[in-house]
Order: C-alpha cells, then sequence, then structure tokens
C-alpha cells in the first residue's frame, strides 16, 4: 500500500472535512509555499490512492472543486445506515425545463414556454424552490421579464464540473440555436397568405 | 413521458383507458410527438390532416380539453390542415411548406426531452454518491400549542426589561499617565549618554498621555538631583544631562 506524502495528507484532511467542493483556489491556500502545480500532482496522488487501493471513496471534480464521495456501490449501505431520505426526482417536465434553461441560458419564461409548448410557470417556480436555477437577470424586451440562469447546486446535482460538460452532440444543433427573436414570423405569413385566398 | 404509455394511443382511446394516460404527457408537442412516433412518420413529412385529427380525438379521450395549451396545438393544426388542402397558387419556387415551422418545433422539442433524459441519468448517478455531512430532511413536527398565563407573561416582561441597560450620559475616564515607566526610560538612556536631546525618550507618534509622562518623569528626577535639564534658548529643545557626581553623592 502507497503511503501518502504530507501535500496529499493535508489535502485529504481538508477534503474529509467538508461537506461541499472546495476549490483548487481554497486548497492552494493551504499550503501557500508550496509550488505551482505542486496541490494538484498531490491531489492526483490522492485520487490514485484511492483508486487503486480498495477505497470506498473516491475524488470527484464537481461544480468546479474537488470532494470525498463515496463510491456508487455502497449507495444502499450508506442510505440504510443513514436512513436516509432520497430527494424526490425531478419530473420530466421539469427535467424538460431545466434542460432549456441550462442550454439556453439566459432565458425568459416565454422562450421556454414556446420551446415546450406549454404553460410553465409551476415547473419554473419548482426549480427555483430545489436551488437548480435563479434568476440573472432582466431582458432588454417588452415588460423586461426575469431571465433564468442555473446554479452551482445545478452541477453538483448532476455531478458535473462545469457547464461546458453539459452532453452536447452534434445531434443538438436545433436545441443550442440561439435565442430567435420573433418565433412567430413565418407561422403570422403564412396565416395572412391563407387569408388573402 | 411518453414511456408511461406503452399501449397505443388509439387503443387507449376505444378502451377508456385514457385516466392512467392523463398526466402522462408534459405537453401538446409531447403529445404530437408521441402520435408520430406511434404511426412511425418521418418528422418532415407529417400527414397533417390525419395527425390533426388523432391529436384533437387524443385531446377528448384524454380529458385533456381544458388545458388551453392543447386547445392552442390542436387550433395550430386544425389551420396547417386548412392551409394544406387550399390549392395552390402562383410560382412553385415561392411555396414555402406551411408545415416548416411545426417541424422545426418538433424537432427541437424532440432534443430538449433527449437531454432532459440524459439528465435523469446524470442526476441518478450523481445521487448514488454520497459526501459528507449529509443530514436527512428534518420531520415535520407540528408546532407546539402556545399557552401562558398573565403572571408568566409579566414575569417575562420584567426579564426584557431589566435586561435593557440604562443610557450612559457621560464618563470620566483616568489617563493613565505612566511616570515610572518614563523614569526608567530616562535612567537608561542616562546611563549610555552624558547628555540627549528630550525628544528621544518620546517614540514615533507620541501621545499626549506619552509627553506628560515624559515631562513629569523629567521634572521628578530632575528635582532627585539624578539629572539636569537645560535649554539653550527659549523654546529650544530640552538637554537632558547627567547631574555631576559630587552633588549626586552629596544627595545619596
Amino acid at each position: 500500500m502507497s503511503s501518502l506524502n504530507p501535500l496529499s495528507q493535508l489535502l485529504e484532511a481538508a477534503l474529509f472535512a467538508a461537506n461541499r467542493p472546495l476549490t483548487l483556489d481554497e486548497l492552494e491556500n493551504l499550503e501557500p509555499d508550496a509550488p505551482a502545480g505542486e496541490v494538484r500532482t498531490a491531489l492526483d496522488q490522492l485520487r490514485e490512492h484511492y483508486d487503486f487501493d480498495g477505497h470506498a471513496v473516491e475524488i470527484v471534480e464537481l461544480a468546479g472543486g474537488y470532494q470525498i464521495l463515496t463510491r456508487a456501490t455502497f449507495a444502499a449501505a450508506v442510505e440504510r445506515a443513514q436512513a436516509m431520505q432520497r430527494q424526490p426526482r425531478l419530473s420530466p417536465a421539469t427535467l424538460e425545463s431545466l434542460a432549456t434553461i441550462a442550454y439556453r441560458q439566459p432565458v425568459g419564461r416565454a422562450e421556454i414556454e414556446e420551446i415546450r409548448g406549454v404553460n410553465s410557470g409551476g415547473v419554473l417556480r419548482t426549480l427555483q424552490e430545489r436551488g437548480l436555477i435563479e434568476v440573472v437577470g432582466r431582458s432588454e424586451g417588452l415588460g423586461r421579464p426575469l431571465l433564468y440562469g442555473t446554479t452551482p447546486l445545478f452541477l453538483e446535482t448532476l455531478g458535473l464540473n462545469d457547464l461546458v460538460d453539459l452532453p452536447r452532440s452534434e445531434e443538438l444543433t436545433i436545441a443550442l440555436q440561439p435565442h430567435r427573436v420573433e418565433p412567430d414570423v413565418g407561422d403570422d405569413s403564412a396565416l395572412a397568405s391563407v387569408e388573402e385566398a | 413521458m411518453t414511456s408511461a404509455t406503452p399501449a397505443r394511443t388509439s387503443e387507449l382511446i376505444e378502451s377508456g383507458g385514457f385516466v392512467v394516460a392523463l398526466d402522462g404527457f408534459t405537453g401538446p408537442l409531447d403529445l404530437l410527438l408521441h402520435l408520430v412516433r406511434e404511426e412511425r412518420i418521418d418528422i418532415a413529412d407529417i400527414p397533417v390532416a390525419r395527425i390533426a385529427d388523432q391529436f384533437l380525438a387524443a385531446v377528448h379521450a384524454l380529458g385533456l380539453n381544458q388545458a388551453a395549451d392543447y386547445l392552442e396545438m390542436a387550433g395550430r393544426l386544425i389551420r396547417l390542415k386548412v392551409q394544406l388542402l387550399l390549392p395552390r397558387h402562383g410560382d412553385d419556387e415561392d411555396w414555402v411548406d406551411p408545415r416548416a415551422e411545426l417541424v422545426r418545433r418538433l424537432l427541437e422539442y424532440q432534443q430538449i426531452k433527449e437531454i432532459a433524459r440524459e439528465f435523469a441519468r446524470l442526476a441518478e448517478r450523481r445521487s448514488q454518491r454520497h459526501g459528507r455531512g449529509y443530514l436527512p430532511p428534518p420531520p415535520d413536527l407540528p408546532p407546539l400549542p402556545l399557552s401562558i398565563d398573565l403572571l408568566e407573561l409579566l414575569l417575562a416582561v420584567e426579564r426584557v426589561v431589566t435586561a435593557i441597560p440604562s443610557p450612559v450620559l457621560h464618563r470620566v475616564i483616568t489617563r493613565p499617565l505612566d511616570v515610572d515607566g518614563a523614569v526608567r526610560r530616562i535612567e537608561a538612556l542616562l546611563a549610555e549618554h552624558e547628555e540627549f536631546d528630550w525628544r528621544r525618550l518620546l517614540g514615533n507618534r507620541p501621545s499626549i498621555v506619552d509627553v506628560l509622562s515624559a515631562l513629569l518623569a523629567l521634572l521628578e528626577l530632575a528635582r532627585r538631583g539624578i539629572c539636569r535639564v537645560r535649554q539653550a534658548t527659549p523654546f529650544d529643545s530640552l538637554v537632558v544631562a547627567r547631574e555631576l557626581a559630587e552633588s549626586a553623592l552629596a544627595t545619596a
């Protein structure tokens, strides 16, 4: 079994005691004298230590930081031991709105409803209550509607490190298109031609 | 969610088993996409007339006809159906498929749905790994019933009132003059130097208390005949000098 160097041990102590992801900045502040890059190397050593020496926890990059998490294999055991209640899963409607916001942020309610074709007020409230989205500003448009964006908790909930890690494939080209200014233009001109006829 | 409605919608309608499927769709686009998929139709080439009829039938059968969003979509479909029935006039090159907007929206929605499913997978995978310090949500306890009698209330008021401090109008502060300390500093300087400028007794930024302490100490030592204080001209700086040995011996 490999033994950890003092810096790796220091990081292990800090990460073990934390109940949220710690950023690289926070970790580097623990040992200001350490040369640049040393902390990252020590972190890699700690990660390998957990991965190859048979540990039930792992170092996970999460929401822009690092956190020690138990491995998925032990999910049931951990939940039983702590009599834990899982957060209720997000409904399909909630996930659709969340997906729209994640890719189009900052985005207003009207655009979300345009894409989903359905009233989304209640769903947005749920997402806000669960801390997954927040108001990030106001549009310059008529009535200056609120614009929504995702929170760090959103990244944590999905186990992502950064928004650039969102699943992106070539097939998503339409969903990734920026906001259309006048989505109904095509429809109206079509209607006009009907009236002419 | 369409996966929750395995039976074909048309069968559901015939069997009247729509109650299960009532909440199965997240919106009109979801229902429409379901119909398109179920009929194995190319999204880019939707037979609008047939799909519009099926959509209307499903909306009625699923009991969704109260939802404005579904009725709005039904309206769009009927309008499309009419547009497609009209004879085309003018150049064919100018003709734009009136279904284009609907197709674009359906494709866009389909992608959002795929992302939503991916999000569910990611969240599920994340939820199986636990960090430290996780606390289960506290159980919902009913608030304690409030019961109180007059005496308790008055006692509580008195406790609060006595805790309020009476206002301070003025306070006299005695300045802590440190004459003894200044005496020690002067003696130390005199041991090293024959004479010195009195300002050396003061630090870099002396307070009024430091200055007064130093002056009082000087006067005291001069009175005891340990040092002599000299001033060359008026307002010149004071020079502190050792008292001659014989007079010091005389006083001793």
